[in-house]
C-alpha cells in the first residue's frame, strides 16, 4: 500500500508523456486523486492508537551499502501525506482547467514532484529520507525555471536565476545532510553492520561529540527548505518567480518536510544534542516569527505576503517542536497541517486575484467582495484560519504549541505570543485590501466560476471540516509525536537522566531481573 | 641439461594479444582499398573480442608474465570501462572530420594503441610495464588530438599535451628510481619487502620517490595542481577523443593509483595518505571554481573533470576495500555521466555554428528533445543529484570516507558540489529556460567563408542513429543505476575486495 501511494503519480506522469496533449492534464488529475484514495484508504485502515508502523515495506536496495527501501505509515507522517495528496489534486485540477505550455512535461514534473514529495514522508531508511529530499528539487526547479515569471523588468531575478539561487541554498543543507546521514550510519554501525533503518538506528545512540556537529548538518537542510530567519534568501525571489500551480504544492507542503524532519530524524536520533541546542533553535524560530510577520504587513506583493508568512507560521512550527514536550510537538503536527490547508487555497485565490487585476500589488485590488461575494466569503474563512481565529484548527494547534512552550521555556513563550497578534494584522490587511476598500479602475469583479470553486471549495471545506473536529489529526498523532519526543521531554536526555541517577537506581538497570536470567 | 619452457598463460594474456592482432589489422586495413572503409567495424570487432575475452577471465586473478602483470577483477573492471568508452569514441568519430583527415585506418589504430595500453597499465604490477603501460596509453592521445589536422586548437592541443604529458612521465620516472635505488626491486610487492627489509621506513628518498610518483600521477588523471594542460587540451581535440581521454585515461591511470600505494607503498601510508586528502581537496576546489566561468562545454567539462577526479581521489586516500570498490563505482557512472553528454556536444557541434560553446544548446529541450534530455541527465547526474548514477557514486564514496576517518574529506566533496551546481545547472538552464527565440540549428555563418571550422558539417547531426544512440543510451544507463544500482555495486565490490583480499 505504501509503495502504491509512492509510485501511482511516477506511473501515472509516465503514461501521460505519451497521450495527446489534450487529455493530459485530466490524465494528472486523475493521477493525483487516485493518489488521494490511497492515501484515504490507508487513513481509514489506520490503527489510531499505536505508535508502531503501519503499513511497513522493507526490502533490501543497495545491500552492499547498507540501504533498505523501507516505508511506512505512522501518527507523524499519515497526515502530511493526506495534505500532500489532497494538496497536489487541488494545484493539478488547478492547472488542468488552464492552458499550460509543453503541457505534458508540465505535469509529468509535478507528478514526479509528488512521488518525491510523498517519499520523503514515508520513507523509514534515513538514506532514502536523503534521497527523495533532494529529488523533491529538482521538479521544482524546472518547474519555477521554464515555467516561471521572469522578473527581471521589475529589478527582480529572471526564473532562472531566481530558481538557482532557490536550488543552491537547499542543496547546501541536503548535501551536507547527506554526509551526516552516512557518518550518523557509519558511527552507530561502528565496524558491524552498516544500516540506514531510522529504527535501528534509534536504539544505537552516538555520542554527544558527533551529535553535535551531525545536528547541525541536519538542522541545516531543514532550516533552509522551511525557510527559516538568516537563511530564507532564497524565497522572495522563489515565490515571485514560480508558475502559481506549482507555488500552491510548494507553499502548502514542501516547508513542512523540514519540520517533519525534525521529528522524524533530529529528536530521536540526536537526543543530546537537541537538548543541547534547544534555545539557539527556539531563537531562530522566534526570530522566524518576528521577521516573518513584520515583513508581511510591509510587503505589498500578494505573494510575498503569503511567502512571509509562511517563514512566521513555520517558526511557531520549529518552536512547537523544540518545546521538546509532548503538547508542543503535537501542536506542531497539527500546525503543519493547517497551514498547508491555509496557505494553499490562498495562493489558488492570489492566481484567481491575478487573473481578474492582472497585478500582484495589493495596492491595485480592492472591492472584490462587492460583486463577488462566494470568493469573499472563501477567502474570509481561509484568512481567519490563517490569524488563528478561536474555533479554527489552527487555534487549536497555536494553543497547543504556546502551551508546550510555556511549561518548557516561559520566556519564548511571551515572545511567540506577540506572532499570534501580528497574524491578525497581517491576515485581515490582506483580505481588506484585497476584497473591501475602493474598487480601482478596470478592475474586474466576478464571481469565481465554477472550475476555480472545484478547486477553492474542497480545500475550505477541509479547514472547516478540522475546526470542527481536530481531534481527528491530535488523537492519531498523539502516540507516535509522544515517542518521537520521549527522548527529549524536559530537556531531558538519557545520558542526563543517567548521569542523574543514584548508584542505586543505576544498579537496578544493570543487573537483569532475576525472571529474566534463563 | 634441461631446458624447461617457461611457462605462458595464453588464456590471461588473451585480451592484450587480441588488442594487439586487432591494432595491425586495423592498421593495415587502411592500406587495402576494399577494406578502407571497415576501420570503425574492425575496431569494435577488436573492441568486442577483447572485452568478450576479459569477461572469460573474471574471478579468476592470476599473475602473468613473471609478475609484471597481473589479472584481477579490478584490472578486468578498469579494462571494460576503457573499452567501453573506445567503443562510444567509435561510434562518435563516425562522419568525424579528424578520422576523414587523419586517415580512418591511422586514427582508429591509435584509439586501439591507447586502449591497449590502458589494459596493461590496469594490470601492471611492476615498475617497468607501469611506465611502459602509461607511455602505450599517452603517445596515441598525444598523436589522436591533433588529428583535426586543419584546426589550430587541435594541434596546439596534441603539443601542449605532449609537453606536460612527458613532464608527468619524467617526473613519475625520476621516482621510480628513487625507489628502485632504495629497495632494488621493481616490482611492487618486491618495492614493499625492500622497504622494510631495508628499514627504508620514512626514509626521506624514499618519500620523496614517493612523492614525484604521486605527482607523475596526478598529472595522468588530472588532479590540481597539476592540472593546467586539462581546459586546453579537452577543448581543442576531436570532442570524441576528448571524451575518451576524459573518461578511460581516468580510469586506467587511478587503477594503477590503487594498486601502487597499495600494493607496493602500503606501509607508507602515514606519510602520502595526508598528502593525497590534500591534493583531493586542492582538487576539489580548483576544478569546481574554475569550471565556474567556462563558456566553452568542453572546458568545463574538463574542469569538471578534475573536481570528479579528487572526489576519486579520496577513494584511493582512504586504501580500504570500500574505498577501492566505491572508486570503481564512480568511475563506471563517471563514463556513463560524461559519455552522454560528450555525445550531445558532437551533435551540437556538427549542426551549429557555435561549436561546443554553451550557445549551441540553448533552446534544445524545445528543438531536440532527444538530445536535451540526455545531456541534463549526464548534468544532474555529475552534479549527484539522486535518482542517478551519480548519486549512488558520490554516496559510496562519502561511506568509504567516513568508514576510513576522513569525514572532513566527505564534507569537501559536499561542499564542491554544492559549487558545481552553478556550472552544471547553467547549461541545464541554457537548455530548458533559455530565451525562447531564434534557433541555432544549421545557422549560416554570419560572414560567408568563415574559417572551415566554424561551418556546420551536417545540420541534421542530431538526429542520426550514431549520436542519439549513445547519448540515450548512456543516460539511460546513468538512470538506471542510480535506480537499480544493485548489480553495478555488486561488480564495484567484486573489482574492490581483490586486492585487498
Amino acid at each position: 500500500m505504501s509503495s502504491a501511494i509512492l509510485w501511482a503519480p511516477l506511473a501515472f506522469g509516465l503514461v501521460g508523456l505519451f497521450l495527446p496533449k489534450r487529455a493530459v492534464g485530466w490524465w494528472a488529475v486523475l493521477g493525483t486523486v487516485v493518489t488521494l484514495g490511497l492515501a484515504i484508504a490507508v487513513a481509514i485502515g489506520f490503527d489510531g492508537n499505536s505508535s508502531a508502523l503501519q503499513y511497513a515495506v522493507d526490502e533490501p536496495w543497495i545491500s552492499g551499502l547498507g540501504v533498505d527501501y523501507s516505508l511506512g505509515v505512522d501518527g507523524l507522517n499519515l497526515f502530511l501525506i493526506l495534505l500532500t495528496t489532497v494538496l497536489w489534486t487541488g494545484g493539478v485540477a488547478f492547472a488542468a482547467f488552464r492552458e499550460q505550455e509543453r503541457a505534458k512535461t508540465f505535469y509529468f514534473l509535478m507528478l514526479v514532484a509528488e512521488t518525491a514529495t510523498l517519499g520523503s514522508f514515508l520513507a523509514q531508511d534515513l538514506l532514502l529520507f536523503v534521497l527523495f529530499f533532494d529529488l523533491m528539487l529538482v521538479p521544482f526547479y524546472f518547474l519555477f525555471g521554464a515555467w516561471g515569471h521572469d522578473r527581471s523588468a521589475e529589478g527582480g531575478l529572471t526564473a532562472s536565476a531566481a530558481t538557482l539561487k532557490m536550488i543552491v541554498y537547499t542543496l547546501i543543507g541536503s548535501l551536507l545532510m547527506l554526509v551526516a546521514a552516512i557518518a550518523t550510519a557509519v558511527l552507530a554501525a561502528d565496524g558491524g553492520h552498516l544500516t540506514f533503518s531510522i529504527a535501528s538506528l534509534n536504539e544505537h545512540g552516538l555520542t554527544q561529540g558527533s551529535q553535535r556537529w551531525i545536528f547541525w548538518f541536519f538542522a541545516a537542510a531543514f532550516l533552509v527548505k522551511m525557510p527559516a530567519f538568516l537563511l530564507h534568501g532564497w524565497m522572495p525571489d522563489a515565490y515571485r518567480a514560480a508558475p502559481l500551480p506549482a507555488l500552491v504544492v510548494f507553499s502548502g507542503v514542501l516547508a513542512k518536510v523540514g519540520a517533519y524532519g525534525f521529528l522524524r530524524v533530529v529528536l530521536p536520533l540526536f537526543p543530546d544534542a537537541t537538548v543541547e541546542f534547544q534555545e539557539v533553535i527556539l531563537i531562530i524560530a522566534l526570530a522566524s516569527i518576528l521577521y516573518g510577520s513584520v515583513m508581511a504587513f510591509t510587503q505589498t506583493n500578494v505573494r510575498l505576503i503569503a511567502g512571509y508568512s509562511s517563514v512566521a507560521q513555520l517558526g511557531f512550527i520549529t518552536a512547537g517542536i523544540f518545546a521538546l514536550s509532548a503538547d508542543g510537538a503535537d501542536g506542531a503536527v497539527l500546525q503543519m497541517v493547517n497551514h498547508g490547508l491555509v496557505v494553499a487555497p490562498l495562493f489558488v485565490i492570489v492566481a484567481i486575484l491575478l487573473e481578474r487585476t492582472g497585478s500582484e500589488d495589493i495596492r491595485e485590488m480592492g472591492g472584490m467582495a462587492l460583486r463577488a461575494p462566494v470568493l469573499a466569503a472563501l477567502f474570509l474563512i481561509v484568512a481567519l484560519a490563517t490569524l488563528a481565529m478561536p474555533g479554527s484548527a489552527n487555534f487549536v494547534g497555536e494553543f497547543y504549541i504556546l502551551n508546550g512552550l510555556f511549561e518548557a521555556k516561559i520566556v519564548f513563550a511571551f515572545i511567540a505570543i506577540s506572532g499570534v497578534a501580528m497574524s491578525a494584522y497581517y491576515a485581515l490587511r490582506l483580505y481588506q485590501q484585497t476584497m473591501h476598500n475602493r474598487k480601482p479602475e478596470g478592475l474586474l469583479s466576478r464571481e469565481i466560476g465554477l472550475r476555480d470553486g472545484l478547486v477553492l471549495v474542497p480545500l475550505v471545506l477541509c479547514i472547516l471540516g478540522l475546526a470542527l473536529y481536530p481531534q481527528l489529526v491530535l488523537e492519531r498523532t498523539a502516540p507516535s509525536v509522544d515517542k518521537s519526543v520521549s527522548r527529549v521531554r524536559d530537556g531531558e536526555t538519557p545520558s542526563a537522566r543517567l548521569a542523574s541517577m543514584s548508584k542505586q537506581e543505576l544498579k537496578e538497570i544493570l543487573t537483569p531481573a532475576p525472571g529474566n536470567t534463563p | 641439461m634441461n631446458f624447461h619452457e617457461p611457462h605462458i598463460d595464453y588464456a590471461g594474456i588473451s585480451p592484450v594479444i587480441a588488442l594487439t592482432v586487432g591494432l595491425c589489422v586495423v592498421l593495415l586495413s587502411a592500406v587495402f582499398k576494399p577494406l578502407r572503409r571497415s576501420a570503425p567495424l574492425l575496431t569494435m570487432l577488436t573492441l568486442g573480442v577483447t572485452a568478450g575475452l576479459l569477461i572469460w577471465q573474471w574471478d579468476d586473478p592470476k599473475t602473468l608474465i613473471t609478475g609484471a602483470l597481473r589479472l584481477d577483477d579490478l584490472a578486468i573492471s578498469i579494462s571494460l570501462i576503457a573499452i567501453l568508452t573506445a567503443a562510444f569514441c567509435v561510434v562518435l568519430s563516425i562522419r568525424e572530420r579528424a578520422t576523414e583527415e587523419a586517415g580512418s585506418g591511422e586514427y582508429h589504430a591509435l584509439l586501439l594503441g591507447s586502449v591497449l595500453g590502458m589494459v596493461l597499465l590496469a594490470q601492471a604490477t611492476n615498475l617497468v610495464s607501469f611506465f611502459v603501460a602509461l607511455e602505450m596509453l599517452s603517445i596515441p592521445l598525444y598523436i589522436l588530438c591533433a588529428t583535426n589536422l586543419r584546426r589550430e586548437g587541435s594541434l596546439e592541443s596534441g603539443l601542449k599535451y605532449l609537453i606536460v604529458g612527458s613532464i608527468g612521465s619524467a617526473t613519475l620516472l625520476y621516482g621510480m628510481a628513487f625507489l628502485y635505488g632504495g629497495t632494488g626491486a621493481t616490482n611492487f610487492a618486491g618495492i614493499a619487502d625492500g622497504i622494510a627489509r631495508n628499514g627504508l621506513d620514512g626514509d626521506p628518498l624514499i618519500l620523496i620517490g614517493i612523492a614525484m610518483a604521486a605527482v607523475g600521477l596526478a598529472f595522468k588523471t588530472s588532479i590540481a595542481p597539476f592540472h593546467q594542460w586539462t581546459p586546453d587540451v579537452y577543448q581543442g581535440a576531436p570532442t570524441p577523443i576528448t571524451a575518451f581521454m576524459a573518461v578511460a585515461t581516468k580510469a586506467a591511470a587511478f587503477a594503477v593509483f590503487l594498486r601502487f600505494f597499495d600494493v607496493a607503498l602500503g606501509s607508507q601510508l602515514d606519510s602520502w595518505q595526508p598528502a593525497l586528502a590534500a591534493l583531493a581537496a586542492i582538487s576539489i576546489v580548483v576544478g569546481n571554481v574554475g569550471a565556474l566561468g567556462q563558456d566553452s562545454l568542453k572546458r568545463m567539462l574538463g574542469y569538471s573533470g578534475v573536481a570528479q577526479a579528487g572526489y576519486m581521489l579520496g577513494g584511493v586516500v582512504v586504501l580500504s576495500d570500500a574505498g577501492t570498490s566505491s572508486l570503481v563505482f564512480y568511475l563506471a557512472a563517471y563514463a556513463f555521466m560524461n559519455l552522454a553528454a560528450f555525445a550531445v556536444i558532437v551533435g551540437r557541434e556538427r549542426e551549429t555554428i557555435y561549436g561546443d560553446d554553451i550557445r549551441a544548446v540553448r533552446g534544445l529541450g524545445v528543438e531536440r528533445p532527444l538530445l536535451a534530455w540526455p545531456l541534463t541527465i549526464s548534468m544532474l547526474a555529475l552534479a549527484g543529484l539522486p535518482a542517478t548514477a551519480g548519486f549512488i557514486g558520490k554516496l559510496y564514496l562519502i561511506e568509504a570516507l567516513v568508514e576510513g576517518d576522513y569525514t572532513w574529506l566527505a564534507v569537501f566533496i559536499a561542499v564542491g558540489t554544492m559549487i558545481s551546481l552553478a556550472y552544471y545547472l547553467r547549461v541545464v538552464a541554457a537548455m530548458w529556460m533559455g530565451p525562447e527565440g531564434e534557433s541555432v540549428t544549421g545557422a549560416t555563418p554570419v560572414i560567408a567563408g568563415a574559417s572551415p571550422e566554424a561551418d556546420p558539417v551536417d545540420p541534421e547531426a542530431s538526429r542520426r542513429w550514431y549520436i542519439v544512440g549513445p547519448a540515450l543510451l548512456a543516460a539511460a544507463a546513468t538512470v538506471f543505476f542510480g535506480v537499480i544500482p544493485q548489480p553495478l555495486v555488486e561488480f564495484a565490490s567484486h573489482a574492490g575486495s581483490t586486492l585487498f583480499g
